[in-house]
């Protein structure tokens, strides 16, 4: 069990130039999205072993599109949040599959719903879409001439 | 790439020599529910399966978008129907944690002891659908005999059999049944003398041992990276009661245990299922004649405006751990959310869990990982 000092010294020890946010009930950690791979390589593999990925999604901020990693681990069950920023018009970060292996469903259904690229995804497909769909749903700008749901 | 119509039209140029590709379901009485699969196999033996979903997607999470907090609640009961009154009260617990709404000690208490029935009732239904896949086709009725028991109190006290939607912000919607206590303990002494008979048709059977047990094995590491959680994380041993890690309402004051099995196949899930009613008729035992007297639902304003920032909240329903994840920037509706479904998750689980057994066997492995599509599909 770590403090969230030490923590935060260890994180600052792998990647130099992530930022912290404290507000909310976790720490929160905003990455580069070039340096994710790395650090949660780290966070997975090193003295913190967060092994369980409990929750992994896209949030659409409007000017950018932020992914968000839930990380906790079952063994001393402290829990963080990763955050990467990625691009609108060319949304692309590298996949997770290969070190928690749910991330390969998470990340198909953000592909779908976002647009995000993930760099090295084994088997980037449409998952609960059809394969002719067009457009990205939970976009802001997402427009449907049908089953637009507005109130 | 290929699309799912190209491999309806035509499975045999996919599949590589030897190997044949068929679709089980969407309609396949053993997925209960519209789920695809393709499954690929050599004679029959698996060598891949790939989930096919979105039959039954509705985009919740876009509708929640626009739907105010005291709304989108309901839209949740048609998530995991079986376990529709625990997504409630998950997103219930999330909105009174952003806006520090203090809930009644009795409204905690009531939404506990019918979480413990809604828990039951699900792996009820479970029981009797799983053991018919199978092929035994009596425990269904067993099973559903109880299981009507359940249903109509909650048809007394929430007007609604399947989706309760009796809870709101700050606490319920309105008062118990008068009828609820004594309907409760019928039904806890009726199951505590005809548990034994699940486990003289069910568990005690050689047929169902021979046909579960050392099949479709989840170690525990592999659990913990493909994010299972719920019977099948802890049928593999790995601890992950949110009851127990992260106590909310009032599982902090009663006590239970928490089932682990070390096995790991279908057989374990099944114990830890049974087992786990057991302990929901103990938590329910506790709290029945401890209800406290007092309002039903605190003070509330008439509208909700979560204040900015990021929210996160988990709750264990009869499959595992349901999260809601909410993205607020100030006003009446949320900005982002996102509903973390333990089926999502255990269904990404399957095909490691399959490959390279018989065709036969994948019933028992789908059946004990206790799917329900619109839970996946969301």
């Amino acid at each position: 069990m770590m403090t969230q000092d030490e923590i935060k010294e260890y994180i600052l020890s792998i990647a130099p130039t992530v930022s912290f946010d404290e507000t909310g009930e976790w720490l929160n950690i905003i990455a580069d999205a070039t340096q994710l791979k790395p650090l949660m390589t780290a966070l997975r593999t090193g003295k913190i072993q967060m092994d369980y990925l409990f929750c992994l999604t896209c949030v659409d901020v409007k000017t950018h599109l932020t992914m968000v990693y839930h990380l906790s681990a079952t063994t001393h069950r402290q829990s963080m949040v990763i955050k990467a920023n990625v691009s609108r018009e060319q949304p692309s970060i590298e996949t997770l599959c290969d070190i928690w292996r749910t991330a390969e469903f998470l990340e198909r259904e953000v592909f779908e719903m976002f647009g995000v690229i993930f760099l090295n995804h084994p088997d980037l497909r449409r998952l609960i879409l059809e394969d002719d769909f067009k457009g990205f749903p939970l976009l802001k700008d997402f427009e449907d001439p049908i089953n637009m749901i507005k109130l | 790439m290929y699309n799912q119509t190209e491999i309806l039209k035509d499975t045999s140029e996919l599949g590589a020599e030897g190997e044949l590709v068929i679709n089980m379901g969407p309609q396949h009485p053993a997925t209960h529910g519209v789920l695809h699969l393709v499954v690929t196999l050599n004679g029959e033996t698996i060598k891949k399966i790939e989930p096919h979903l979105g039959y039954i997607h509705r985009s919740i999470e876009k509708m929640c978008e626009s739907l105010t907090y005291r709304q989108f609640i309901y839209v949740t009961s048609r998530m995991d129907y079986l376990s529709s009154h625990i997504n409630n009260l998950g997103c219930a617990l999330l909105v009174e944690k952003g806006m520090q709404i203090e809930v009644p000690d009795r409204a905690k208490v009531i939404r506990v002891i019918l979480s413990e029935l809604t828990r039951i009732a699900s792996h009820e239904l479970w029981l009797g659908a799983m053991a018919m896949d199978l092929g035994a086709f009596t425990p269904f009725f067993y099973a559903f005999r109880e299981r009507e028991m359940i249903t109509e109190i909650m048809e007394d006290t929430c007007g609604a059999r399947l989706t309760m939607n009796y809870i709101v912000p700050g606490g319920l919607m309105y008062d118990l049944h008068p009828d609820f206590q004594k309907k409760v303990k019928a039904f806890v002494k009726q199951f505590k003398a005809k548990v034994t008979e699940y486990e003289d048709l069910v568990t005690n059977n050689i047929i169902f041992q021979s046909r579960t047990k050392g099949v479709g094995i989840l170690s525990a590491e592999d659990a913990i990276s493909f994010g299972c959680t719920g019977p099948v994380a802890r049928a593999s041993g790995v601890s992950c009661d949110i009851r127990k890690i992260y106590p909310y309402e009032v599982y902090d004051k009663v006590s239970f245990n928490e089932i682990l099995d070390t096995a790991g196949d279908s057989f374990a899930r099944y114990m830890v299922r049974v087992k786990e009613m057991n302990e929901s008729i103990h938590i329910i035992e506790q709290l029945i004649d401890n209800i406290p007297d007092g309002d039903f639902v605190g003070k509330t304003k008439n509208v909700l405006k979560l204040p900015k920032g990021e929210f996160y909240t988990r709750v264990e329903t009869a499959r595992g751990e349901f999260g809601v994840f909410v993205v607020s920037e100030g006003g009446t509706t949320p900005h982002r959310i996102k509903f973390r479904s333990p089926g999502f998750s255990n269904l990404s689980a399957l095909n490691h869990m399959a490959v390279g057994s018989k065709i036969g066997d994948l019933m028992a492995t789908m059946g004990t990982l206790d799917l329900v599509i619109p839970d996946i599909d969301r």
